[in-house]
């Protein structure tokens, strides 16, 4: 086995293991009911917010591109997981919680998925700071649209109208405009979040090591290069792009699922930036980081209450002083030096180790 | 890819014309044949009526002075961009109107006069995206781990390891791209276009920043590249050793045009090369 | 009637749009970076302005220079802190650190003035209506589509007359060749951003005698539509950000009444995505390739 390949699986291994520990260890606790109560309140969302930030660092960290609109795909998925339960319980009267949980889960990655396919093909053309700002804008028309969306359900199908609340007399509504999704049953449970997290880290750190992976960073570091070994750059930008919208749609229906009512101002732009300071934090392309990122920056405003204030502007500062510190050539190449001496002493253990 | 749709049935014969190729080569399809080519950048003519053929096995180079086009050429060989003017040929194949990707899968590979290699990736990785059309397996074979990746993945790892051994490089597999010497740089790109299992190679500056010793042993690879894939090489190059050492077929280039086109030995006596070179003498000077 | 009003109102949040998306295109023909804290500036100008004649009690035109003189000493501060240490580096990474500063802008003035809106008291620039047959048209229109003009010519002769203008106009078409022709690049840089940001106050001020609420947050959305503005008319160009502001605030203004009120921003960013799409160099901007 070479080098690089056993690094990798040392890396994949540590994710996976860190993520079923800690999945074991917060159950025991919750059956010792020595967890506290905001906690086991925050367990379903940490997992959704890992999920967003492991599927936003396949766009961001993985395929280099800058996506601000993650947020939408978030609010896509929430609204579809939101309808599909309603509509599995009263037109279908599905009893079981799990197995409606777990379609509205894959309708919202479905729907999520389809939405960025279809916003992927115009937008993907673009580059670099375009393609940014168009994202935004679509997370912004996303959130305008479902602002005026209205679905209600009875007699077992579904009423549709939109910008005019326009619906049956005695219709159960679902989806009620600025209200958002209104009356959910909540269903979110913390083991098919878990679930999810191994899904999506399969998913993400399989494709990463994959012929398609290595084609989409191939179109990161260097398009006109990638062209020209003959790999259809769009193909596979778009491949990134409709991943990670499944899984945020995916994440979104688990966290709309977990409360009763999802309302459009949960899904802004401060929403997708949100993210981004998971994965910047984390580091950009690196999982393991996006993951122990989201889910310290999800629990620590929790625990210090008198930080939260503060989370947002210690959260500007954070990502302008990691972009300044990892990308400027001479602050690097200092704070190098000041680890190379640490690095000296953790490899001379490291050989004395194996000649033992 | 727009396509004429009506073509007229017409046998078409080839005629005389100033190409020229190896002896080894004549009964052989050539595989790049230029006509006419131009393109034009906002009334400036770049490359004008650009004639070219290249024989199956050839080594050829394209030659000229700093902004004679030569680089344009190549990009419009490779599609980055569209001729505005003429048409390639690859393999007897009209390119007119494909992209980079599918330029690259009729047979083209190229290497970058700056560098452009996937630098956060590893040696092994890069020689991989060469081999991206070659050995693949799609998308969800790779997500969910189906045997169809381990067998594939291992034929990729063996291949890419075949090729670095071309120029001794297996020991680098593992090391980033972009950490690599320059040297080392430039010897990868040539590995991972040939990873793309090319009939053209396109070698764009190969010798820059070599030291004479490092140019001597390029220039042996070359020949030997040619040798053992039987494939075709044109190089542009400034470094005159090389190209007269290793080409074959020489084509000079100045302001867009083709001045001049022989053998080492033709070019170097052509009094409009030297001219192109070193300038005209002034009347009246000695 | 309602269609000339509505025009009115069009040309005078246009021409907003179009202050603000001149800050952004300057900048981003000559650092070649998103400046996307610039929206916020204009909202430190807004409340610069608003303080200074709320608390402090300074005439307009004082209060109007002062939130001026603010924004331009921290347009450049933005610059020579945030992203002159990145000038080399990757364009995702100067833009992640651009949204950093427009949250930090926002959060320490959450901190200074509160979330509770402000609201701006009127000034010379709002004080009268004038009656044109059925119409009637603020004075803050008026004063509004003016600066506008006065701008835009101003900053067309500014760079082509000027040793500055020059400059600039240099270092975004090659900022190698420009620094080897002794042009000191930094400081063109910073003179942009200099410009830029007080022109952001400018169109805080204007912004507010229209709008009079002012928050934290007033700038982000004005700024964003500003920069698809300046998309719009063709990034870099300065009569392309005027027509491309003018046109969006129209656009807006027009969907908000015609089409629906929720939807008028959903309408101004799907204008955006369409542009890209059609022209990706704007209305009046120039193609640029991609060297090989």
């Amino acid at each position: 086995m070479t080098k690089a390949k056993r690094n990798r699986l040392i890396y994949n291994i540590v994710t996976y293991a860190l993520v079923i520990a800690a999945f074991i260890l917060l159950q025991s606790m919750i059956a010792n009911k020595s967890i506290s109560r905001s906690l086991k309140g925050q367990l379903v969302p940490i997992c959704s917010w890992i999920v967003m930030a492991v599927s936003l660092n396949l766009v961001i960290g993985i395929s280099g591109e800058l996506s601000l609109g993650h947020a939408g795909f978030m609010s896509i998925g929430a609204y579809t997981g939101a309808v599909v339960s309603g509509w599995l319980l009263n037109s279908f009267a599905v009893e079981s919680t799990l197995l409606r949980l777990v379609l509205a889960i894959l309708a919202g990655g479905i729907m999520a998925g389809v939405m960025g396919a279809l916003i992927g093909i115009p937008v993907l053309r673009l580059r670099g700071d375009y393609l940014a700002i168009v994202t935004l804008a679509f997370g912004e028309i996303i959130r305008s649209l479902v602002n005026v969306l209205y679905i209600g359900v009875q007699d077992g199908h579904l009423c549709f109208s939109f910008l005019n609340r326009n619906m049956p007399e005695g219709v159960t509504m679902l989806v009620d405009g600025a209200k958002g999704a209104v009356k959910i049953k909540p269903i979110s449970t913390f083991a098919v979040g878990f679930v999810l997290i191994l899904i999506t880290l399969t998913v993400v750190l399989n494709l990463v090591n994959s012929r398609a992976g290595r084609a989409i960073k191939a179109t990161r570091d260097n398009r006109i290069a990638a062209e020209s070994m003959g790999v259809p750059v769009t193909k596979y930008k778009m491949m990134a792009f409709v991943t990670a919208a499944a899984l945020a749609g995916m994440a979104g229906a688990l966290y709309g699922l977990n409360s009763s009512t999802v309302v459009p101002t949960q899904f802004t732009f401060n929403q997708s930036i949100n993210v981004l300071v998971f994965v910047v934090l984390g580091g950009l392309g690196n999982v393991l980081g996006s993951v122990i990122s989201a889910t310290l920056l999800t629990v620590l405003p929790e625990v210090l209450r008198a930080f939260s204030d503060y989370r947002m502007l210690v959260y500007a500062v954070v990502l302008i002083l990691v972009m300044i510190f990892t990308n400027n050539p001479l602050i690097r190449s200092f704070a190098d030096r000041l680890i190379a001496p640490l690095k000296q002493l953790l490899r001379g253990k490291k050989q004395g180790g194996d000649e033992a | 890819m727009t396509q004429v749709k009506r073509r007229a049935n017409t046998k078409m014969v080839p005629v005389q014309s100033d190409a020229i190729v190896p002896e080894r080569d004549a009964d052989k399809a050539p595989v790049l044949e230029a006509r006419h080519l131009g393109i034009e950048f906002g009334g400036l003519k770049a490359v004008d009526d650009f004639n070219l053929t290249i024989g199956k096995t050839e080594i050829a180079g394209l030659i000229g002075p700093n902004g004679a086009g030569k680089t344009t050429v190549f990009n419009l060989i490779t599609k980055v961009y569209e001729p505005t003017m003429g048409a390639v040929l690859i393999n007897g194949r009209d390119t007119h109107g494909m992209n980079i990707v599918q330029a690259s899968k009729l047979g083209i590979a190229r290497t970058f006069q700056n560098i452009r290699l996937f630098d956060q990736m590893t040696v092994e990785e890069n020689v991989r995206i060469g081999l991206h059309n070659q050995i693949k397996y799609n998308m969800f074979t790779g997500m969910l781990r189906l045997p169809g990746y381990w067998k594939q993945e291992k034929k990729q790892h063996e291949r890419a390891l075949e090729l670095l051994h071309i120029f001794d490089m297996e020991k680098l597999a593992d090391e980033q791209a972009g950490s690599l010497p320059y040297g080392a740089q430039r010897r990868l790109e040539i590995v991972r276009a040939l990873a793309t299992k090319p009939s053209l190679l396109l070698l764009d500056e190969p010798a820059a920043g070599m030291n004479p010793h490092e140019t001597e042993e390029l220039m042996e690879n070359i020949a030997k590249i040619r040798d053992q894939f039987q494939i075709a090489i044109l190089l542009i190059e400034h470094d005159m050793s090389l190209v007269m050492g290793v080409c074959e077929g020489i084509c000079v280039l100045n302001f867009g045009r083709i001045i001049a086109k022989g053998t080492a030995d033709e070019i170097q006596a052509n009094p409009v090369v030297i001219e192109a070179y070193l300038g005209k003498k002034k009347e009246g000077q000695a | 009637m309602i269609f000339l009003d509505n025009l009115i109102n069009g040309l005078s949040l246009g021409s907003i749009y179009a202050i603000i998306a001149l800050g952004y295109t300057m900048v981003y023909g000559i650092a070649k970076m998103l400046n996307f804290a610039h929206g916020d500036v204009i909202m430190v100008g807004a409340y610069i302005a608003f303080c200074g004649l709320q608390y402090w009690g300074l005439p307009p035109v004082i209060a109007i220079l002062a939130a001026m003189a603010v924004c331009t000493v921290l347009g450049v501060t933005i610059e020579g802190l945030a992203y002159r240490p990145l000038r080399q580096a990757a364009s995702l990474a100067v833009l992640i650190t651009a949204i950093g500063m427009s949250y930090l802008l926002q959060n320490i003035a959450l901190m200074i003035w509160g979330a509770n809106p402000k609201f701006f008291p009127p000034t010379f620039i709002n004080s009268t209506t004038f009656k044109l047959g059925q119409l009637n048209i603020s004075s803050a229109t008026v004063i509004t589509i003016l600066a506008n003009i006065v701008i835009m010519v101003g900053l067309t002769l500014f760079t082509a007359k000027t040793k500055m203008g020059k400059a600039m106009r240099c270092v975004s078409e090659d900022r190698g060749a420009a620094e080897l022709m002794g042009i000191n690049v930094n400081r063109t840089i910073s003179v942009t951003f200099a410009i830029g940001s007080a022109l952001a106050a400018i169109a805080g001020v204007l912004l507010c005698s229209s709008y009079p609420t002012l928050q934290p947050t007033t700038g982000s959305m004005p700024g964003i539509k500003a920069f698809t503005a300046a998309v719009f008319g063709g990034i870099g160009s300065i009569p392309g950000a005027m027509l491309g502001g003018v046109l969006l605030g129209v656009i807006e203004i027009f969907g908000k009444a015609y089409i629906s009120t929720e939807l008028g921003d959903a309408i101004v960013f799907a204008v955006l995505i369409v542009v890209l799409l059609v022209k990706p160099s704007g209305l009046l901007g120039k193609p640029v390739r991609e060297k090989v």
